[in-house]
């Protein structure tokens, strides 16, 4: 309960938290909330870039589609992509980062060495590399994705378990003989998991942006899904005069991922205990 | 009678915490000298480094005076603005040493800017000198107090960083500095709490004769009776945010009037045959009983302790005791 | 200090040499055929085999691998199966114009983003902290390839401020090349109107660049100052009269910007990726574009060149940030 009026005070963060919880109702909701839920497909081509209007708050894409409508649908596919990425990241980093903290043998470094390898190739380069390898779709960006994301839960599980490893609990533990698994899994697990819900958290925000850039550079959705990033690709051509087209789906981009972010953050906040004094 | 150099005249004092507000100075008195050693003793949590705090003005934003006066040369620095504090008082009126030297000083700078950048500001400067030839002599007479706390090759020490000294040699450099400002007051906080014990009693030499080579007034905090035995003129007792008792050492020491410092005295390994402690736990300063805080130890303890409200009673001359068994002696005697 | 910087430039050399032993294995693993991975798709049967006699693919694999230490040595990459050109040219005249981009990029995070972060500390969770966190996150969600689009629309476009894409004005003849870095060369020819140009023509690309960087110099700035600000050594140094300001903007920063500055080494990785991003929406002739056409048409032989360039450039940006660490922190000398 403490933690939780911690929490309130930090207004940057309670502001993330209300964003998100609004993301995720407009995803759930997206076919009921979207005035032209067919729009996803279906084109009029006599509306075509029309401006915004009371009618199309967002105004009207190339193909004549309620750009208002296509962002909202596009939500589901953001945040489907997002959770799938961070949970399949998540499945593979936390082990190998368990193992690679905790080992001291030849395979355990050799892991680390192999996170620190894709660590340090930057995310957007690596999963266009990988996409690009296994042939452009939505699928492949996803793979990609997760690809590029195991390494960042692996490094901070890798260090909380490198430091509770030389703490003198856990030399009690094995002194008791309790097994590796179990040390592994009941002791110091636990104690990653809020540094993992954080990084998870943030990752929600980064994977959506990755996605977008993707999207938008034709690695990942193909016409005619509702990708903000593959909006705003369309739009180039369009501009200066249909200005709309790009801005919305970006602010879109842009509030979900601010959104994540500023909840990850204040999590953050309250998950590192130097901050956690009343002063 | 001389004027005190330091007199904070019935202290209260509250911290807000997630957990509520906490009482963490009650009715707290005391009075120092000019010239002489006044040793502030109490255990964990009874309040005496946040009193040390209240003096030097730096407690947290959390905390708030709600009575009292601290009177420094017969100036209330309760009233003072921050910047009035960091101008006129800091530093070159009131010198601190602080606890734990292995924390004090900033590892990313060399002893001598550290230490330069206070005197800069607060060290005795002659008369029209301009701010180089002002630094060198800053720089001289730091490097003649370094050699004074017995800090080998003084000069070069300026130029080194605080993570090449040992505890004890940080120590002594931070002594070095706060006399640098030749400071009135000389406020130290458990000094020697962190560092072994043979090392201890090097530093606290050190300062008695450094106390009396300079005519310095010291307030030292400490838990440990037996430093005071050995280094204070004078000494106060806390409990639980009160000042319980307080006089000259030996007499306090000896003839010990407050059931606290008594069981205390009595608790102390030299002094006791078996390993004793005193039954029953400390207060919680978010709860505070009450009356006097004792209450619940206390083998003397009535009914009527239980709301007396905290006030200091004349013993004898210059022994001041904060306890109902001696109002009867302070009537009688008035 | 500097046997500091000697062991720390000893230390890089296993992982460059990693590097190109990764490169080697994963240009010959890979792909199916990698002779004809790397002649390209257009490539005649005859040009693949010409490519296969090159690379020795017909050779023990030692042998393949003292060739190709050999082809980096004499820094030949070939040529590009896209733009049919030396890839090592092509490469020479594009980095600087990327290198010229993120460092301007930089020095704004940088500039802009340490006393930032040091305001929000001071006035921490009160309204300043609250609006700068925002803003510093807000400049991390933002998509940089909008956020350029929309710069455009309204600085370019619309208001017609400032150019749209490119370093310089057709109109303007460029400075004789010496740096690479129009800005550089154009001073240094005494070409001003050369150098208001580039600078106009750097303002978009730099300032969608350095969103990042100065949103996680910030942020990071901001946390190592609340560190320090816990620490001991401040409340002692503020006990003896040391004055806010010096005790903050000398005292607490330095102890605090160790975070930032590595986080500007991590950070470049990020920076490479924004330039991608960038260059391709301002038509900067860099090597971010480059990359990026190399990966979508599938041209092997300048991803494995760039693979190893970037390799490079991190192994010296991770020196130089380990350099102003031990410049920091003196603790740090008789580490390593």
């Amino acid at each position: 309960m403490l933690i939780l009026r911690k929490f309130a005070k930090d207004r940057p963060a309670v502001l993330g938290a209300a964003i998100v919880v609004a993301v995720v109702l407009v995803a759930m909701l997206a076919p009921a909330l979207a005035p032209f839920p067919g729009d996803v497909s279906a084109s009029h081509l006599l509306q075509r870039l029309k401006p915004p209007s009371w009618a199309h708050p967002f105004g009207t894409d190339n193909l004549g589609r309620d750009i208002f409508s296509r962002v909202i649908l596009g939500t589901r596919g953001a945040l489907i992509v997002a959770i799938m990425v961070v949970g399949l990241a998540m499945l593979i980093g936390v082990p190998l980062g368990l193992i690679g903290g905790y080992y001291r043998r030849w395979d355990a470094e050799a892991i680390m060495r192999v996170t620190d390898l894709f660590l340090a190739v930057p995310q957007l380069i690596l999963a266009l590399a990988l996409a690009q390898l296994m042939s452009p779709s939505l699928q492949t960006a996803m793979l990609a994705l997760t690809l590029t994301y195991w390494p960042f839960f692996t490094r901070i599980v890798y260090a909380e378990t490198r430091r509770l490893k030389a703490s003198l609990f856990i030399d009690a533990l094995q002194c008791m003989g309790a097994r590796t698994p179990r040390i592994l899994f009941l002791h110091i697990l636990p104690n990653c998991v809020s540094p993992i819900i954080v990084r998870a958290t943030i990752g929600m925000g980064f994977t959506i942006l990755v996605a977008a850039v993707l999207g938008f550079l034709g690695m990942g959705a193909t016409p005619p899904d509702p990708d903000w990033g593959l909006a705003i690709s369309e739009s180039r051509q369009y501009l200066p005069e249909a200005w709309w087209f790009s801005t919305f789906p970006g602010l879109a981009i842009f509030l979900t991922v601010l959104g994540f972010n500023l909840l990850g953050d204040g999590l953050r906040d309250i998950v590192d205990p130097r901050l956690r004094r009343s002063r | 009678m001389i004027a005190p150099l330091l007199d904070i005249r019935n202290l209260r004092l509250s911290v807000k915490t997630d957990e509520g507000t906490a009482q963490i100075l009650d009715h707290v008195e005391l009075k120092l000298a000019p010239g002489r050693i006044l040793g502030v003793v109490g255990e964990s949590g009874c309040g005496k480094s946040t009193l040390v705090r209240a003096v030097l003005g730096i407690l947290p934003k959390t905390a708030k005076i709600e009575t009292g006066e601290i009177l420094f040369e017969g100036e209330d620095l309760l009233l003072l603005e921050e910047r009035d504090l960091v101008d006129r008082v800091r530093g070159g009126r009131i010198g601190f040493i602080p606890q734990d030297p292995y924390l004090a000083l900033n590892p990313v700078f060399t002893i001598g800017s550290q230490l330069l950048a206070v005197m800069r500001r607060h060290a005795p400067a002659p008369a029209r000198l301009r701010t180089g030839a002002l630094m060198q002599h800053h720089r001289a007479r730091l490097i003649e107090l370094l050699r004074r706390v017995h800090i080998p090759e003084a000069e070069a020490v300026l130029d080194r960083y605080p993570h090449q000294f040992s505890g004890g040699q940080r120590q002594r450099i931070l002594i070095a500095g706060a006399l640098a400002c030749a400071p009135r007051l000389l406020i130290a906080d458990e000094p020697t709490t962190a560092i072994d014990v043979t090392t201890q009693l090097q530093i606290l030499r050190l300062l008695r004769s450094l106390a009396s080579e300079f005519g310095l007034a010291m307030l030292f905090v400490t838990h440990d009776l037996g430093i005071v035995a050995q280094l204070c003129d004078e000494v106060t007792v806390m409990y639980a945010g009160q000042t319980v008792e307080s006089g000259p050492t030996n007499v306090v020491l000896t003839k010990p009037r407050h059931p606290y410092t008594s069981a205390l005295l009595a608790c102390h390994p030299d002094r006791a045959k078996a390993l004793l402690g005193i039954p029953g736990l400390v207060p919680s300063p978010l709860n505070p009983p009450t009356g006097c805080r004792f209450f619940s130890r206390c083998p003397d303890a009535i009914a009527y302790c239980r709301h007396r409200s905290p006030r200091l009673v004349t013993s004898n001359a210059g022994h001041l005791v904060n306890c109902r068994l001696f109002e009867a002696e302070a009537d009688t005697a008035a | 200090m500097l046997g500091f910087i000697v062991r720390r430039i000893l230390l890089a050399i296993p992982s460059l040499f990693g590097l190109l032993v990764l490169t080697f294995f994963l240009i010959r693993v890979v792909p199916a055929d990698p002779a004809a991975a790397l002649a390209g798709d257009n490539a005649t049967p005859a040009q693949i085999a010409e490519v296969r006699r090159q690379y020795g693919f017909d050779q023990p694999i030692y042998q393949q691998f003292a060739i190709y230490l050999g082809q980096v040595a004499r820094l030949d990459f070939g040529e590009s199966a896209y733009s049919h050109r030396s890839v090592a040219l092509d490469i020479k005249q594009r980095l600087p114009a990327t290198l010229e981009l993120t460092i301007v990029a930089l020095l704004l995070g940088t500039i802009i983003g340490i006393p930032l972060g040091t305001i929000a500390a001071i006035y921490h969770n009160r309204w300043p902290d609250s609006l700068l966190r925002i803003l510093s996150v807000a400049g991390v969600a933002i998509a940089a390839f909008w956020f350029a689009i929309q710069l455009q629309l309204l600085f370019a476009m619309e208001l017609d401020w400032l150019p749209l894409r490119g370093r310089l004005s057709s109109a303007i003849t460029a400075p004789p090349t010496l740096t690479g870095f129009l800005l550089v060369d154009s001073l240094v020819a005494g070409r001003l109107d050369a150098f208001s140009d580039a600078l106009r023509h750097l303002v978009l690309p730099a300032v969608t660049l350095c969103l990042g960087a100065l949103a996680t110099i910030a942020r990071f700035t901001r946390a190592g100052v609340l560190d320090t600000l816990q620490r001991d050594f401040v409340t002692y140094a503020r006990a003896q009269g040391v004055p806010g300001r010096v005790l903050i903007w000398k005292f607490v920063l330095k102890n605090s910007v160790v975070a930032a500055v590595t986080q500007v080494g991590l950070l470049f990785g990020s920076l490479i990726a924004g330039a991608v991003v960038v260059e391709t929406i301002f038509d900067w002739p860099g090597i971010g574009f480059y990359t990026v056409q190399a990966i979508l048409t599938a041209d092997y032989k300048v991803m494995l060149a760039v693979t190893l360039l970037v390799g490079v450039v991190y192994a010296v940006v991770n020196i130089l940030v380990d350099l102003v660490h031990g410049l920091i922190d003196p603790r740090l000398w008789e580490q390593l």
